[in-house]
């Protein structure tokens, strides 16, 4: 087997269960047989329309949602996740030392003392200043909150990370801060993503492999540069060419 | 985002409210005449400097037995919500945040119980669990109040159940009792510190209502609503006591609404 | 035909001017690009053109004038009429702004019906017809008698066009028209504002975040920081010659397929 390798998703098929308690429901099967991996180091983009099944694949690669057939194969500790929409993804009851500290408090292994000198450190690598410990999500900008988000999802110094429309929610300036600080933290933290995009030209920017889902199937997928170049399915070509 | 300020209602709200709750308080170990003691010279006495509310046709001096009886009343309602707002806000987190057949089946009990009128429902538990004794009232009310709580913060786990901040606790491996309490129930706060103060005017009122159809508190024991059937008794030769006593609760209930709608207002501006 | 002339919006909740002013013309058949991060003031602009803004909650002054008409300090029932007639608007989320419980067809007669009481049914019908067809909306017949959540995504934001040109306006807002859609819905959605240009002549002002939807759309491009306009020019002189440094900064940043300049 490769060692090299982050994450294996095998003929993964999965959906939805739809319906009552005492019914059982109907099944909407929403991924079909899909197959990817994706190795050390790596930004592995996600691309597709919605409805295309990216949600659903990353829950189920989080372990949120059951897969119908198929295997998800780890080869690191559980991934993190960090969410489009800022203003959801920090619980507003909290200030941002709280909600950096309680993934450690949670893993219970360090002392308060090494927790906030974890959360400092955290802290200064997505660039935030250390005033910011007492504010609260609503106090912050668009792009302050998605730092924090990332420090809260890398505190814990999981090796995968899956990122579901990091950006896409942020002003473009904004934006493109913020993938300059996900490529250096794939650096200094040796970390890997699944990078989950509507936009082709930010997954172009970042990502070294990329994967086209249509309905459920992956039609394409290989490196950037040969996708974006050379595009062979048809699907492929009309999302190249409507974001021109 | 602005800090949160005082606003107009809850200023007043929290000075009227303190200031009967004071007054009902100290009821409890000092009252300026024998709230009890019956005295044959002092019958049916008009409010004056000595008896600020007049007496009663025993001469029992009522603004010592609205202070003592006050002091019933609040003990009642502060009891009451007690009850209702933590039974209903475990059921509410047990079934907003699991969901499925435990929401289901706690939710159709729930509905069961709502069906009832509220009174006609503490009747029928004051008859089981026997009637006059004020834990008994209390018992009776608390239980007629957690459906209504269970269902307000029912909703309020459910909305969080879904959303980005409890799916990231959640994937680092929080378990669902430290969700419940220290993600999502400070979230809740918002809608609960309304709801306690709408729960605590309706728990004085029901239990006005119970006493005053003489099924809630009984003598020793003396309650506002008690002492408003007493009154009714003798409505044209003492007024002063029916008004004194239903203006007592009226304020009560005036002041913690305005706390309620101070508070409901300061979470406006916050948005 | 568009003239706005030193526009200061105030928000009296607010220390800072949201708009503070704006001069900007935009010219007959034009699609000019208005572009900008969140509260640089590109949608205040906008609601101040629809006369959108709470006049309660905020001061305004300057001019805006609509063939010479003034529309910031025009009476509320002539700016009604004004707005029903010469300017229609659309917005970012098709869905929340229509009407969930009235059918399509009805919904984009709506103003016809509001604005021209006397006109006929039947001549209000073939001029919600015409606009359906104008917007390339499949089987309009069917479609007329549709609910919104019947249509995609793509469909309803053409019926939100349909409805915002029945009346035949001289100018359409478009505040982020294409934001909620996929790319390739909204390719199609610019391919069909610029047909309607071309055809129509209806002037456009296009307000959005995303520097490559307004480069493709729009031949005139206005930016806006902080409430204040910092360039305006062609696209292509905006976009390859960027004068004021946010200007490039915001040029720079757009994600493009040309270098990898983030790595």
């Amino acid at each position: 087997m490769d060692e090299n390798l982050v994450l294996e998703v095998r003929r993964l098929s999965g959906g939805y269960r739809k319906g009552g308690v005492i019914s059982r429901g109907t099944y909407k099967q929403i991924l079909f047989d899909v197959n990817f991996e994706v190795r050390h180091g790596e930004i592995v983009g996600l691309v597709g329309e919605s409805g295309s099944g990216k949600s659903t694949l990353a829950k189920i690669i989080l372990g949120l949602l059951d897969p119908q057939e198929g295997e998800v194969i780890h080869h690191t500790p559980r991934p993190q996740i960090i969410f489009q929409d800022p203003y959801s993804s920090l619980n507003p009851a909290y200030d941002v030392e709280w909600i950096l500290e309680e993934p450690l408090r949670v893993y219970g292994k360090y002392d308060k003392a090494e927790r906030k000198r974890r959360v400092r450190d955290m802290l200064s690598r997505v660039e935030l200043d250390e005033h910011y410990l007492k504010s609260k999500p609503n106090e912050l900008s668009g792009g302050q909150r998605q730092r924090v988000s990332i420090a809260a999802a890398l505190i814990r110094r999981p090796r995968f990370i899956i990122a579901d429309e990091p950006v896409s929610a942020l002003d473009v300036t904004v934006q493109a801060q913020v993938l300059r600080l996900m490529r250096s933290l794939r650096e200094e933290l040796d970390l890997s993503y699944l990078f989950i995009s509507h936009d082709l030209n930010v997954v172009y920017q970042i990502c070294d492999r990329v994967l086209v889902l249509k309905n459920g199937r992956i039609v394409e997928q290989g490196e950037v540069e040969t996708v974006f170049n050379h595009p062979q399915h048809e699907y492929t070509k009309r999302l190249l060419e409507a974001a021109e | 985002m602005k800090n949160k300020r005082m606003n107009g209602y809850l200023l007043a709200g929290l000075i009227l409210t303190g200031l009967l709750v004071a007054l009902m308080l100290l009821g409890k170990f000092w009252t300026p005449y024998s709230p009890t003691e019956m005295n044959g010279a002092a019958k049916l006495q008009p409010p004056s400097w000595a008896h600020l509310f007049g007496t009663d046709n025993f001469g029992r001096d009522i603004f010592s037995r609205v202070m003592r009886g006050g002091g019933t009343t609040l003990t009642i309602a502060v009891l009451t919500i007690a009850i209702g707002a933590v039974l209903g806000t475990l059921i509410g987190a047990a079934t907003g945040y699991f969901g499925g057949a435990v929401d289901d089946a706690l939710m159709r009990l729930n509905d069961a119980l709502t069906a009832f009128p509220s009174i006609l429902l503490a009747l029928l538990i004051i008859s089981l669990v026997g009637p006059g004794k004020t834990y008994n009232v209390v018992i009776a009310l608390g239980i007629v109040f957690i459906p209504s709580f269970a269902r307000v913060m029912r909703t309020q786990f459910a909305s969080q159940r879904n959303v980005n901040y409890i799916t990231s606790a959640r994937l680092m491996g929080a378990g669902s009792l430290r969700i419940m309490i220290l993600h999502m129930l400070p979230n809740t706060l918002r809608t609960l510190l309304p709801a306690l103060t709408i729960g605590f005017n309706n728990a004085v009122l029901a239990e006005a209502s119970m006493s005053f159809l003489g099924i809630g508190v009984t003598p020793p024991d003396a309650s506002l609503g008690y002492m408003l059937s007493e009154a009714q008794g003798m409505l044209v030769k003492a007024p002063w006591y029916a008004i004194s006593t239903g203006a007592m609760i009226a304020l009560l209930v005036f002041g913690v609404g305005l706390i309620g709608e101070g508070l409901q207002k300061l979470e406006r501006e916050v948005d | 035909m568009l003239e706005i002339k030193d526009l200061h919006v105030q928000f009296n909740s607010r220390d800072h001017e949201a708009v503070s002013g704006v001069t900007l013309t935009i010219h007959d058949g034009e699609i000019l690009g208005l572009v900008g991060e969140s509260g640089s003031g590109k949608s205040v602009t906008a609601m101040s053109i629809a006369g959108l803004l709470p006049r309660k909650q905020c001061k305004l002054s300057g001019d805006v004038l609509l063939d010479g008409q003034d529309l910031l300090h025009a009476q509320r029932s002539e700016l009604r009429r004004l707005h029903g007639r010469k300017i229609g608007v659309v917005f970012q989320e098709p869905m929340s702004s229509m009407d969930p419980l009235m059918r399509v067809g009805t919904q984009i007669g709506e103003t016809l019906r509001i604005h021209q009481p006397d006109m006929p049914k039947e001549e209000r019908h073939r001029l919600v017809y015409e606009a359906m067809r104008d917007v390339e909306l499949p089987n309009p017949e069917e479609t007329y008698r549709k609910y919104p959540h019947e249509l995609s995504g793509g469909q309803q934001q053409r019926a939100m066009i349909a409805a915002a040109i029945v009346s035949r306006p001289s100018l359409l807002l478009l505040d982020e028209p294409t934001t909620a859609l996929d790319v390739t819905i909204q390719a199609q959605i610019l391919e069909l504002l610029k047909k309607l240009n071309r055809e129509t002549g209806i002037s456009m002002l296009f307000i959005s975040h995303n520097l490559n939807v307004v480069r493709k759309l729009c031949k005139r491009v206005a930016v806006m920081q902080k409430g204040k306009l910092v360039e305006t020019g062609t696209t292509e002189d905006v976009f390859f010659r960027p004068q004021h440094p946010y200007t490039q900064k915001l040029i720079e940043s757009i994600p493009t397929r040309h270098g990898k300049e983030v790595r």
